[in-house]
């Protein structure tokens, strides 16, 4: 049973601006937390006021690596897990844009780990946001590096026995400076933590744990997507500034999100700057990009 | 003939006349190697300017292929250390701090190759190298290049292998996978130098073909030019010639990524100018949306295709000797076609009509033209480190007309030009 809903003919999208309104609808199922998540990233586009034209979004491979194509922005919609070197790439050669990150958590953790990683390493001065749904969903919701003990999904049939990956950790000891987990139910937080992370020089990255209905919900018997943003409003445990080695995501126990990490660091760019002109001083030609004079 | 090809080649590249390109010829590509290297004119040495170390050294095949690079403008490379690649990358590290380039030693190939393409969308002239692991690793992303039509250029510098195989020696064997090594189907354009002196030239060549089709490019060099060290002629700057990007001149809202036009190569759009264009590795229309059929597929990939098809005549270079009047026409690439040279004029002197092709592209492969010898000629030979690759595509185009024959092994080292006069002899009987 559908319901028609009667719009005035002038009534726009709220984000409007910051979405290919030629490609919505968009393909995510109905109480996906990607909804949300888009929204909190345009949202803190709109409060930091850029200049859009300054900002570009790169995604991999799954449901969150549709994320590219609907944001009206320079997007690009690469390789499962090459996002991330893609955007490196992106970064370096215009440094004065801002590239965001925007993937899923099978994408950037599991095949686009290593690059993960190393990115955090080198501070490159890009955003991650990774959209945590627990799950392959996009190929039917096989296992995942994030999915928690016990879980059952389409290839852990009778329970994951697996280890999962404690994101903030990875990335703080990998070597981001900033660190957040908020959830899809946390929208006007995700937001702060968003246009903070944009704003922040360096690697920064924000986890979002986010439902998904279709599959990780179905599969263990979760209820529907209200049922798991319900979840999160009760077991959701605010602590900023926790220490990321005590921030696992059990199946179904508390999730423990916030700001967890907000350090100075110089920035990959800043680094091979200041040793080329210790070695070479004058001589030394910086590397800048070619500042939009293409 | 050949000569012919190379003036219309230039001109075409470059949107200069016939004369200039001429002029152009002499001094980029100022010999017909194989073998006798002739370096018809003196270069004059003066200063370098900031990229282009204008005079003679000595130098082998890979510090000659980053030379080239950065005579072309190249100033973002991402590579990851291997055998027998690994100078490209040093030399690329020392040299960038001076002329406002940066090089990035990645965690691996699959993330050097990303990392090229975002930095081209960038706006910069972007490069990597690798050798035969390496090259298996990137070639997922290699597709991306083809689909999202990104220009880059990316050297394999080949041993022997499968898998590891023979890291410190030559070989010729990921010519298929040049061709063929990404998943799905498209087109390629592949170089191979036969000398330090052509590893300049090629890179300098190879960027400015990827910036005309819009398009990766590979040069398929080996161990053996990649470590042979020979005197090497830089021109001065003004001397060399350079494509630059096209980039639309539609304003934001009017311009598509993927624009369809006459010569089916769409100008880009550049970042940050506020197109806010999407592209995507999925198949896409001429917007760069996803299109999930197979209608869309046909138009995709057709034009991917049909874009280096149209322009093959402009883009294959290969040079022809004593080809006119020869019974057997002998055609290799790379090193081989100068491993080769004592075998044919030991077989010529024996009073053997051998004519010789040297492929300076080796994808597109030459066909029109391996067509019309294989009527005119008794036997073709293809010379090559492998046990059969562009050999396949040679014994396909003569189609029967005339016998074929493969001067292969499965490298390690060069021919022996020995057994090559063997193959000449046999093909001559």
């Amino acid at each position: 049973m559908s319901i028609q809903v009667e719009r005035p003919a002038e009534e726009k999208h709220p984000k409007e601006k910051l979405l290919r309104m030629d490609r919505i609808p968009h393909i995510w199922c109905p109480t996906c937390g990607l909804g949300t998540t888009v929204t909190a990233m345009a949202s803190a586009l709109e409060q930091l006021e850029l200049d859009l034209n300054n900002v570009a979004v790169v995604s991999g491979i799954g449901c969150t690596g549709r994320v590219a194509g609907y944001m009206k922005l320079d997007s690009f919609h690469t390789t499962h897990g090459r996002a991330i070197p893609f955007a490196l790439g992106l970064q370096i050669a215009r440094p004065d844009m801002k590239v965001i990150v925007f993937s899923g958590d099978g994408d950037l953790i599991s095949i686009g780990g290593n690059h993960f990683i190393h990115t955090a390493r080198r501070n490159v001065d890009i955003t991650v946001i990774c959209v945590n749904n627990f799950i392959y969903a996009m190929t039917g919701g096989q296992v995942a590096p994030t999915t928690p003990i016990t879980a059952r999904t389409a290839t852990s049939p009778f329970g994951n026995y697996e280890h999962p990956f404690n994101l903030p950790l990875l990335a703080a000891s990998s070597g981001a400076v900033y660190v957040a987990r908020w959830t899809a139910l946390h929208i006007r937080r995700l937001t702060t933590a968003i246009k903070e992370a944009i704003t922040k020089k360096g690697f920064s990255f924000v986890e979002v744990v986010a439902p998904c209905s279709t599959l990780y919900a179905r599969l263990n018997k979760l209820g529907t997507g209200l049922d798991l943003m319900r979840f999160y409003h009760d077991n959701s445990v605010i602590k900023h500034g926790a220490d990321v080695r005590e921030v696992d995501v059990d199946y179904q126990s508390k999730i423990v999100v916030g700001k967890f990490l907000d350090i100075e660091k110089p920035t990959y760019i800043d680094c091979v700057n200041d040793g080329n002109k210790r070695v070479f001083g004058d001589k030394y030609k910086p590397y800048g990009g070619n500042h939009g004079d293409n | 003939m050949p000569r012919v090809t190379t003036h219309r080649l230039l001109s075409s590249l470059m949107n200069v006349s016939t004369a200039t390109s001429a002029k152009c010829f002499a001094l980029i590509l100022p010999y017909f190697a194989c073998g006798s290297r002739k370096v018809r004119r003196r270069y004059q040495l003066k200063a370098s300017s900031d990229n282009v170390l204008t005079g003679s050294h000595y130098l082998d095949g890979n510090h000659a292929a980053a030379e080239g690079a950065i005579a072309a403008g190249c100033k973002f490379f991402a590579g990851y250390p291997i055998t027998p690649s690994t100078e490209i990358a040093e030399r690329v590290s020392r040299r960038f701090p001076l002329i406002g380039g940066i090089f990035i030693q990645m965690e691996d190939e699959l993330a050097s190759m990303g990392a090229i393409l975002g930095a081209s969308w960038g706006g910069v002239k972007s490069m990597s190298c690798t050798s035969g692991p390496g090259f298996s690793l990137m070639m997922e992303n290699f597709g991306l290049g083809i689909m999202l039509e990104t220009p880059c250029v990316l050297v394999n510098v080949q041993r022997g292998g499968p898998s590891t195989g023979l890291p410190t020696l030559p070989g010729q064997a990921d010519m298929m996978q040049a061709r063929w090594g990404s998943h799905g189907d498209y087109e390629v354009i592949a170089l191979a130098p036969v000398s330090p002196q052509e590893s300049f030239e090629l890179a300098i060549h190879a960027f400015n073909l990827s910036e005309k089709y819009r398009m990766p490019i590979l040069i398929m060099t080996d161990e053996c030019v990649g470590h042979m060290t020979e005197k090497v002629v830089i021109p001065p700057p003004e001397e060399i010639e350079l494509v630059e990007r096209r980039y639309t001149d539609k304003p934001a809202g009017k311009a598509w990524p993927f624009e369809l036009t006459d010569d089916l190569i769409s100008p880009m759009l550049p970042v940050g100018k506020g197109y806010k264009f999407h592209i995507t590795g999925l198949t896409h229309d001429e917007r760069g949306y996803p299109i999930i059929n197979a209608e869309a597929q046909e138009k995709n990939v057709r034009r991917l295709i049909d874009k280096v098809n149209k322009h093959v005549d402009e883009i294959i270079w290969i040079e022809e000797k004593d080809v006119e009047d020869a019974d057997i026409v002998i055609m290799a690439y790379g090193i081989s076609a100068r491993v080769m040279q004592p075998a044919i004029t030991k077989a010529r002197k024996e009073g053997i009509k051998v004519g010789q092709i040297k492929m300076v592209t080796v994808w597109p492969f030459p066909e029109k033209r391996v067509r019309e010898l294989a009527d005119k000629v008794k036997a073709l030979i293809m010379v090559e480190m492998n046990y059969g690759q562009v050999f396949l595509e040679l014994d396909r185009c003569a189609a029967g007309k005339c016998r074929t024959y493969l001067a292969g092994h499965a490298g390690g080292t060069v021919h022996d030009p020995e057994n090559i006069y063997n193959t000449i002899k046999e093909a001559a009987k």
